[in-house]
């Protein structure tokens, strides 16, 4: 038997959740975004480059990208998430960081700090890939020096199939093999990989065709992201 | 076989590819990389000839040499003042940059004191950033009394339009003094109502700065809330 069909009715296993992205949602943010894609829902404002206090983190050489991430506590499957910072919340802070510092350059505002803040209202699945593409609208609408963009979708395999955008539901499919949830992020220009992380087992093959299937999703995603900017500044004249 | 791919006065994304081959120039806002022209800001298209430049939309004020900028002084040092410019970097205004001799010991709040407003010359700019004032200059000097007001560093030349003409209506229409910072603040002198008119019609500026036409729109606004009639001197005489 396996996997046959998407749990949420989705024809294809290549198929992305209904996406929505807007730019300039926060107005005393310098830059900031709304991303939603299915029932995960991410805001991120972007502030700086401003002063970096304590001072002994100031680096003259170049500065730094602060990403702070936090689920909201009624964001959840109904139990309430604790709030502050955790472990995973941490971690994921950190890879965040880490998937937007290539598009960045640093040297730009040495001694300075842009400092990223991802908020999650609402949650099934999925949200780090969320952040990660509406911080990265943000960072675009705060006017920062950016190479490329960058894309984030999460790919697996729920039982014996490869799926792109797994909601919570595939994510916690039981049957067969336990589902695999890798999460992954993309420079649409350039074709290169910033995010890549595994959560389940995964044959070599199998996350070879994965990540093809991450890529292209990622150009999906990618044309929201640039027409959320495109409409925030593309007035009628 | 080189092609421009997208049209001038367009919005990009960081990213987009702008032209492909060789016969065009990477400019500010953008990158060369391989045979193709990408953007690294959001911004507006500029082809001038050869050359693709972008119109940065967004962003914070990056101090540049030759701006002449409002600044609010921070400290009061040995040899001189540290001033805010509404930026990540603060600069420095030495005593070598003031238009008075100053005598060795002397008292400097007496020139400056903490809080007090400045309109400057930036003088030079390292590529620690950091920014160094002069008060040299017809024009320079230091503001006492009126109010000050923030705007988009980037509408800036909307708000003084060409040759001066849009800033010498609004100054015009409410007797306002009027001095506009690149670093986006604004220093406003008048009557109470007066000024209070000048920042309506500021903000008006920056809200409706796509607009074509737009000095003839504020006109008709200011003739309407004053009574007067405007005389709109696009020379600047």
């Amino acid at each position: 038997m396996g996997y046959e069909k998407r749990i949420d009715g989705r024809k294809k296993f290549e198929e992305l959740r209904p996406i929505e992205a807007k730019a300039g949602v926060i107005k005393r943010a310098d830059g900031s975004a709304y991303f939603k894609i299915g029932k995960t829902v991410a805001y991120a404002a972007v502030y700086g480059p401003r002063d970096l206090y304590p001072k002994f983190m100031q680096n003259p050489k170049k500065g730094i990208l602060r990403c702070h991430y936090n689920m909201m506590p009624f964001s959840g499957q109904g139990d309430r998430v604790r709030p502050g910072a955790n472990r995973r919340a941490k971690e994921i802070s950190m890879i965040t960081e880490k998937s937007l510092i290539p598009v960045i350059n640093l040297e730009d505002f040495p001694n300075a700090v842009v400092d990223v803040f991802i908020e999650l209202p609402q949650t099934d699945a999925g949200s780090r890939c969320a952040g990660i593409t509406a911080a990265s609208i943000a960072l675009a609408d705060a006017g920062i020096i950016m190479k490329d963009m960058v894309s984030a979708v999460a790919v697996g395999r729920v039982d014996d199939k490869l799926v792109v955008d797994l909601d919570y539901n595939e994510e916690a499919y039981e049957e067969g093999r336990a589902a695999a949830d890798v999460p992954v992020a993309f420079l649409p220009n350039s074709g290169k990989l910033s995010l890549l992380q595994m959560d389940g087992n995964i044959t070599k093959d199998e996350l070879k065709k994965a990540l093809e299937m991450g890529k292209e999703a990622c150009k999906e995603i990618y044309e929201v992201q640039k027409k959320a900017l495109k409409d925030k500044y593309q007035l009628g004249e | 076989m080189s092609e421009l791919v997208v049209k001038n006065k367009e919005v990009v994304v960081p990213g987009e590819v702008l032209a492909t081959g060789m016969d065009y120039l990477p400019g500010q806002g953008s990158y060369r990389e391989g045979d193709n022209i990408h953007a690294s800001i959001l911004g507006l298209v500029n082809v001038d000839g050869r050359a693709i430049k972008l119109i940065p939309l967004s962003g914070r004020y990056l101090p540049k040499r030759g701006d002449t900028i409002i600044g609010k002084v921070i400290d009061v040092m040995m040899s001189g003042w540290r001033v805010e410019l509404n930026c990540a970097y603060s600069a420095m205004l030495p005593l070598m940059g003031t238009s008075e001799y100053i005598m060795k010991g002397a008292d400097l709040t007496k020139y400056f004191d903490l809080g007090d407003f400045m309109v400057a010359k930036i003088t030079n700019v390292t590529s620690q950033k950091l920014v160094d004032l002069s008060t040299k200059g017809p024009g320079l000097r230091k503001l006492s009394g009126g109010r000050i007001m923030e705007v988009n560093t980037h509408k800036v030349p909307r708000i003084i339009g060409k040759q001066g003409s849009m800033v010498s209506m609004i100054k015009q229409a409410t007797d306002c003094k009027i001095i506009v910072g690149q670093n986006g603040l604004v220093w406003i002198l008048g009557e109470p109502d007066n000024e209070l008119l000048a920042v309506k019609t500021i903000q008006k500026i920056e809200k409706e700065s796509h607009v074509s036409g737009l000095t003839d729109k504020i006109k008709e606004f200011l003739e309407k809330e004053t009574g007067k009639k405007l005389e709109v001197n696009v020379n600047g005489e």
